[in-house]
């Protein structure tokens, strides 16, 4: 096969991962965070790890089964979004973004240490054949493979199509949420605490409610974000750590925050144009002067230039209203 | 909240029963829609706010006045609940503050619920919602939207009927406030003065019984600032009693059934405003001798006030040389 065909179908199968989906999602909750209700959360990762690990000990560890699982994930979800929250809503947003990236990282800590190796599997982490039985179960795929567009993936187990439906799926519910949501009353106090959180409060909204709301909201979100990253292989604390949180920072960005589809359209920016960056300059630029290391380094100087160009001249994201826009420099 | 019952509004009887009153501060209305019983607030070393007693008259209009950092502005942040009184009550200890409004008691309440109360405000550096629409600034102010409720707001049907009522009296209050062509703009793309008048139609919304206005009138153009009294005055009218601070004397002697005068954070007079624009303490606190002479006119730039003007410097000089 050529080299031309190669790239588009590893494209393809970069647009269709489960990864990608995971990045879409907790992008969704970030948006509900930043994008409309103007909270820095910096710590998205911990929401998904909160999901990843609450799912995938719940079954490992304690034998749960799907359900119950995903309970435990969007309880644990809320739990540290009102554990964040209590303290820090109630200030400027400031201090959100800084104790939202501690508790991230000390989340992250916690889940490596060896003490707990026997839960959580410590750094080494949890595969994913100790904790996806009970939602392959729940797929209603024919066992065997299938190929879609040259791309050939099993029905049933670990990396496969029935993890790409369901990632697929949730991306379709929680946008459609988003939506449903943000033209709504709801949606429009969430922007008015924004705005002007004085302001909304004059007019008799309780906005530290409010705040919690949507904190909890889009930190579920990052929980399916976690659980879906997490299915087709395995979890290990450094897979969310703060790489993870900037980078979906930079898809709404990217995409447009306050934006319903910005989400989407930034991550699949951000995987396309870096599988096309790598890609070509693997193959056409020679061995010496870059090796396949330095094609990935470069890659992220280039995603870095990127986002500079971006909030120089199109601050509001590909798909925002520049009236609205979200990232004022 | 709204106030059905409204209050029959009669200028000319009200006014008889006020000129009734004792004019001291402090003095008991006939009908107080809010009552305040010693609240403080100190910043530092600085009393911002002391106020013994203050008796605010249901359906009037009052006016609050004082020099620049009198503590008009911090007396509105805590009877609204945007600050606490230093002496409020708290978990341990505690303290004498004691405010009702409507005969509910405010001492531990959020500004939200002081809101939800009927006490809405507006503030003196306007706070419109910059990139919203300035027909949503409008929605947001209205109460009891259940579509405000997480678990109703996805599904349309349940809040769509109340969202339409909410729409449609925002269109009128629009109207009446000249802004009905901004609707769909910006509320960032205003100018000052419509962002205070978009800030007062957006109190509006939720038919608040009383209403509190920051210096409704600094920035505001001539000929607005006449709609906005009239607006002030038709709102009386409608049963609402309003609140307001204001630099403007002709306003306030215009328009304010009653006026508060504060200086220092302390209420030094209250009364009807003739009375208490001739008190000699208020002219020595805040107004000034020459505070009923308009100095940009040309009737005052005449040479006879000009010289009083001169012999008054030229007295203060040689005080000062003395």
């Amino acid at each position: 096969m050529d080299f031309w065909t190669d790239l588009l179908i590893s494209i393809l199968q970069t647009l269709i991962s489960p990864t990608t989906a995971a990045f879409v999602i907790a992008a969704i909750g970030l948006n509900i965070h930043f994008g409309f209700t103007g909270l820095m959360n910096m710590g998205q990762a911990g929401f998904m790890l909160m999901g990843a690990y609450g799912f995938g000990v719940s079954v490992s560890y304690l034998g749960l089964g799907f359900w119950p699982a995903l309970l435990v994930a969007i309880l644990a979800a809320v739990v540290f979004a009102v554990i964040l929250g209590i303290p820090t809503l109630k200030l400027r947003g400031d201090y959100l973004a800084i104790v939202t990236i501690a508790a991230a990282e000390i989340l992250r800590m916690i889940f490596k240490m060896s003490l707990l190796s026997d839960v959580t599997g410590g750094p080494l982490g949890i595969h994913s054949k100790e904790y996806r039985g009970p939602f392959t179960e729940l797929s209603f795929l024919p066992d065997g493979s299938t190929t879609i567009l040259g791309i050939t993936y099993q029905n049933n187990g670990g990396n496969d199509w029935w993890v790409r439906l369901v990632a697929w799926a949730l991306v379709l519910v929680f946008i459609l949420l988003t939506w449903l949501l943000v033209r709504s009353p709801w949606g429009r106090v969430l922007k008015g605490i924004r705005e002007d959180e004085d302001a909304v409060r004059s007019l008799g909204k309780n906005t530290f409610s409010y705040k919690m709301q949507a904190l909890i909201l889009g930190g579920i979100m990052g929980a399916f974000g976690g659980i879906v990253m997490t299915l087709p292989s395995s979890m290990q604390p450094d897979m969310m750590g703060r790489p993870l949180t900037f980078n979906i920072w930079m898809i709404i960005l990217l995409g447009g925050a306050a934006t319903i589809f910005g989400p989407l359209l930034g991550t699949l920016l951000f995987f396309i144009v870096r599988i096309a960056l790598t890609t070509v300059a693997g193959e056409f630029v020679p061995r010496e002067v870059l090796s396949a290391a330095q094609t990935e380094q470069l890659a992220w100087v280039l995603v870095g230039v990127a986002l500079m160009l971006l909030v120089i001249f199109r601050p509001q994201g590909i798909l925002g209203n520049k009236k609205e826009l979200s990232f004022n420099v | 909240m709204s106030n059905e019952q409204n209050y029959p509004y009669d200028r000319a009887a009200l006014r008889a029963e006020l000129s009734k009153l004792e004019q001291v501060p402090g003095v008991a209305k006939p009908d107080p829609i809010l009552s305040v019983n010693h609240i403080e607030r100190h910043f530092g070393g600085m009393t911002a706010v002391n106020v013994d007693h203050l008796e605010v008259q249901r359906g009037a209009i009052t006016a609050l006045i004082g020099p620049n950092g009198a503590g008009k502005t911090t007396f509105f942040n805590l009877i609204t609940g945007f600050d606490q009184p230093s002496n409020a009550k708290r978990l341990i200890g505690g303290g004498d503050a004691a405010w009702s409004f409507n005969g509910k008691t405010l001492n531990r309440t959020s500004a939200s619920q002081a809101a939800r109360a009927g006490m809405v405000r507006t503030f003196q550096l306007t706070k419109a919602l910059s990139r919203m629409t300035v027909l949503q600034n409008m929605l947001i102010g209205a109460s009891d939207q259940r579509g405000e409720n997480l678990f109703i707001a996805p599904i349309k049907p349940l809040w769509a009927k109340r969202e339409k009522e909410n729409i449609e009296k925002a269109e009128e209050l629009l109207v009446r406030f000249k802004l009905d062509a901004k609707k769909d703009d910006m509320a960032g793309d205003l100018s000052g003065g419509q962002k205070k008048l978009l800030e007062m139609a957006r109190a509006l919304m939720s038919n608040p019984a009383m209403i509190m206005l920051d210096e409704p009138m600094a920035g505001v153009n001539p000929a607005l600032t006449q709609s906005l009294l009239e607006h002030i005055q038709a709102l009386r009218d409608e049963g609402t009693t309003v609140l307001f601070v204001e630099h403007d004397m002709h306003m306030v002697r215009h328009i304010s059934d009653w006026v508060v005068v504060m200086a220092q954070g302390e209420i030094i007079a209250e009364g009807l405003p003739e009375t208490v624009m001739s008190s000699q303490a208020v002219v020595d606190a805040y107004l000034g001798a020459h505070h009923d002479k308009d100095l940009g006119d040309d009737d005052a730039m005449n040479t006879g006030f000009m010289r009083t003007i001169a012999t008054e410097i030229a007295d203060e000089e040689q005080e000062e040389v003395r």
